[in-house]
């Protein structure tokens, strides 16, 4: 088994690293909002990477579970409580919205942006002000809790590193892979092709919401745009392609890169970042369309 | 019954110019098989020439209707030139066109910021002609009614294009079978490159109106836009002109019947029409074939 054990290291590093990081590093925050990305882009990956799926609307799952964790906590559950009914809302708008994985391609893509929006709009209506608070955001300060809400995240992180590893290593995932290639072939030899999709969907939201419930938490003051931003699905996507997509480090190494790129030319101009990351997905598409992790596997080398 | 007749006629004004808005996407998808997701981002660019040449010049919006066509079909074959043909050795080309898309839209939208400031211009309505204008004994503004005769001119001379001349007959062939117009000599690259720039020209020219129908024109509004070009395009059906304007003339009737009745909801609109049009009618209420892309 050594692919087993390339994993287990890889894993080991990077938990390590956000482990340690804090002890050497001052800014939590932004180790926080690294570590969120690197697991949203791999919950991306569970979805892109392994079935061909490319959610345009992936904060649509973010914003739903951040939501759910926050709405359960201000009704007065544990936040650790709170982030599995975060999931667990996530896991139930996923479910509702299976029917969108009939649609391929674009099509697919546009509606999940669409889902995403129109979560946003419901979420922000002045009309839900008493349940949801409406335009005017949540406030979670009583439950503020850095140090935690920083541990929740690593284990968030680790779960879903897991949940990639199992894709790239068991058949289960091996069989999602040559549903994207050829579902009518995958049928064929006995693949359950709706079964294995669906599966993919709701694991990919599961990984969503639980990470926007930590990051809420983390936050603890937000508004309906900070977690339904676009922004933030664009984010995913773009560290998923640049490291190379249905690869266990590929997402993370691009989260890594390009959030630290992110954070050290400053946040003071977002507008220089969405113009960067609009060309970058414009270069890659049309010079390295399998990313940087496909530099290595052209030459036959296996990268976890 | 007075406010139900003025929400259905404003619906087809706004329908009208909503076809305006789709039918350019249409056109590019029918004949290049390509989702230009940076569709509403060029119609926020023909909305801030409209807007400079009359705050900088003084010239009626009207103006900047032939610039952009000129403009925006030059535009359109510089940018197919340096694209379209490397997507084309892409593996999956329309997955590949997409993200680019995507990637270009997100960049012009980051542009458009740092040239123009990140707040929305609009303006005013004496710009395009003083008035109002009454039609079956209800009045709307003038500029409702020059962005609806718009909509219907484009389309109308979209279809003598395509059904009528020579070049058009040759565009069609190409959005029946890329491989066969290749096979029978039709230079598909140059036909392409035209459609694409006739595509980007008249959402520059539905962008003209974009400060009087769509509330102003701001650099981010391109993501809202896009995805109401795509929702009328898709109710109507993917490829077929006529159909934009069924979608285009639907699209507004909901929107203005949403505005009269329940309008906190009404931005809700557009997403939850698409998806619902895309779950239950897959290819579209005019169409035959099922979607492939």
């Amino acid at each position: 088994m050594p692919k087993l054990r390339g994993h287990a290291w890889a894993i080991a590093v990077l938990l390590a690293a956000f482990a340690l990081a804090p002890s050497f590093y001052g800014n939590h925050s932004v180790l926080f909002s690294m570590a969120a990305f690197v697991a949203l882009a791999e919950g991306l990956n569970v979805l892109y990477g392994f079935t061909g799926y490319l959610p345009f609307g992936y904060v649509g799952f973010f914003g739903t579970g951040a939501y759910g964790a926050s709405l359960a906590i201000l009704a007065g559950t544990p936040p650790l409580l709170a982030l599995l009914v975060g999931a667990a809302a996530s896991v139930v708008l996923a479910a509702l919205l299976t029917p969108l994985l009939r649609l391929s391609g674009a099509y697919f893509s546009i509606a999940s942006l669409a889902t995403a929006e129109a979560m946003r709009l419901i979420v922000s209506n002045p009309a839900l002000t008493p349940l949801t608070k409406g335009p005017y955001g949540l406030n979670l300060q009583a439950a503020f809790h850095p140090h935690q809400s920083y541990w929740a995240m690593l284990v968030i992180l680790a779960l879903t590193l897991a949940l990639v590893s199992y894709l790239r290593l068991s058949p289960f995932g091996l069989a999602l892979q040559a549903v994207r290639e050829d579902p009518v072939s995958a049928a064929m030899a006995g693949v359950p092709v709706v079964y294995a999709r669906s599966a993919a969907w709701l694991l990919s939201a599961a990984v969503a919401g639980s990470v926007g419930g930590a990051f809420a938490w983390h936050l603890s003051v937000f508004y309906p745009q900070t977690v339904f931003s676009l922004s933030t699905s664009i984010f995913a996507i773009v560290f998923t392609l640049f490291g190379g997509a249905a690869t266990l480090l590929g997402p993370a190494t691009g989260a890594v890169l390009l959030y630290a790129l992110y954070t050290a030319v400053g946040l003071s101009a977002p507008q220089y970042f969405q113009l960067i990351y609009g060309l970058l997905i414009v270069g890659l598409v049309l010079f390295l369309p399998y990313g940087l992790t496909s530099l290595l596997q052209r030459r036959g080398i296996h990268v976890p | 019954m007075f406010l139900l007749e003025y929400a259905v006629l404003a619906g087809i004004l706004y329908g009208l110019y909503f076809s305006l808005i789709g039918i350019g996407l249409n056109l590019t998808f029918g004949v290049l098989k390509i989702v230009n997701l940076a569709h509403g981002d060029f119609l926020m660019l023909g909305g801030f020439l409209a807007y400079f040449l009359y705050s900088a010049l003084g010239l009626s919006p009207l103006w900047a209707v032939p610039i952009n066509l000129v403009l925006f079909v030059a535009l359109g074959g510089l940018l197919y030139a340096l694209l379209i043909p490397r997507l084309r050795q892409s593996r999956d080309p329309e997955m590949a066109s997409f993200i680019l898309f995507f990637g270009l839209s997100q960049a012009i939208e980051a542009l458009a910021i740092l040239a123009f400031g990140n707040n929305q211009r609009s303006l005013p309505a004496a710009a395009i002609g003083p008035g109002t204008i009454s039609l079956f004994g209800q009045v709307f503004p003038l500029s409702w009614a020059a962005a609806g005769a718009a909509g219907l001119l484009s389309v109308l001379l979209l279809y003598l294009y395509l059904y009528h001349t020579r070049l058009g007959q040759a565009t069609r062939a190409v959005m029946a079978s890329r491989e066969e117009a290749v096979a029978s000599g039709l230079s598909v690259g140059r036909i392409s490159a035209l459609a694409f720039g006739i595509g980007l020209a008249l959402a520059a020219i539905a962008g003209v109106f974009a400060p009087y129908l769509l509330g102003g024109i701001s650099p981010n509004m391109g993501v809202a836009v896009t995805t109401t070009s795509f929702t009328v395009i898709v109710i109507g059906a993917l490829g077929n002109p006529v159909g934009t304007v069924v979608g285009g003339l639907i699209y507004g009737l909901a929107l203005m019947l949403m505005e009269t009745y329940a309008s906190s909801w009404a931005t809700l609109l557009p997403y939850l029409l698409l998806v619902i049009t895309l779950l239950i009618w897959p290819s579209g209420l005019l169409g035959r074939r099922l979607r492939s892309a």
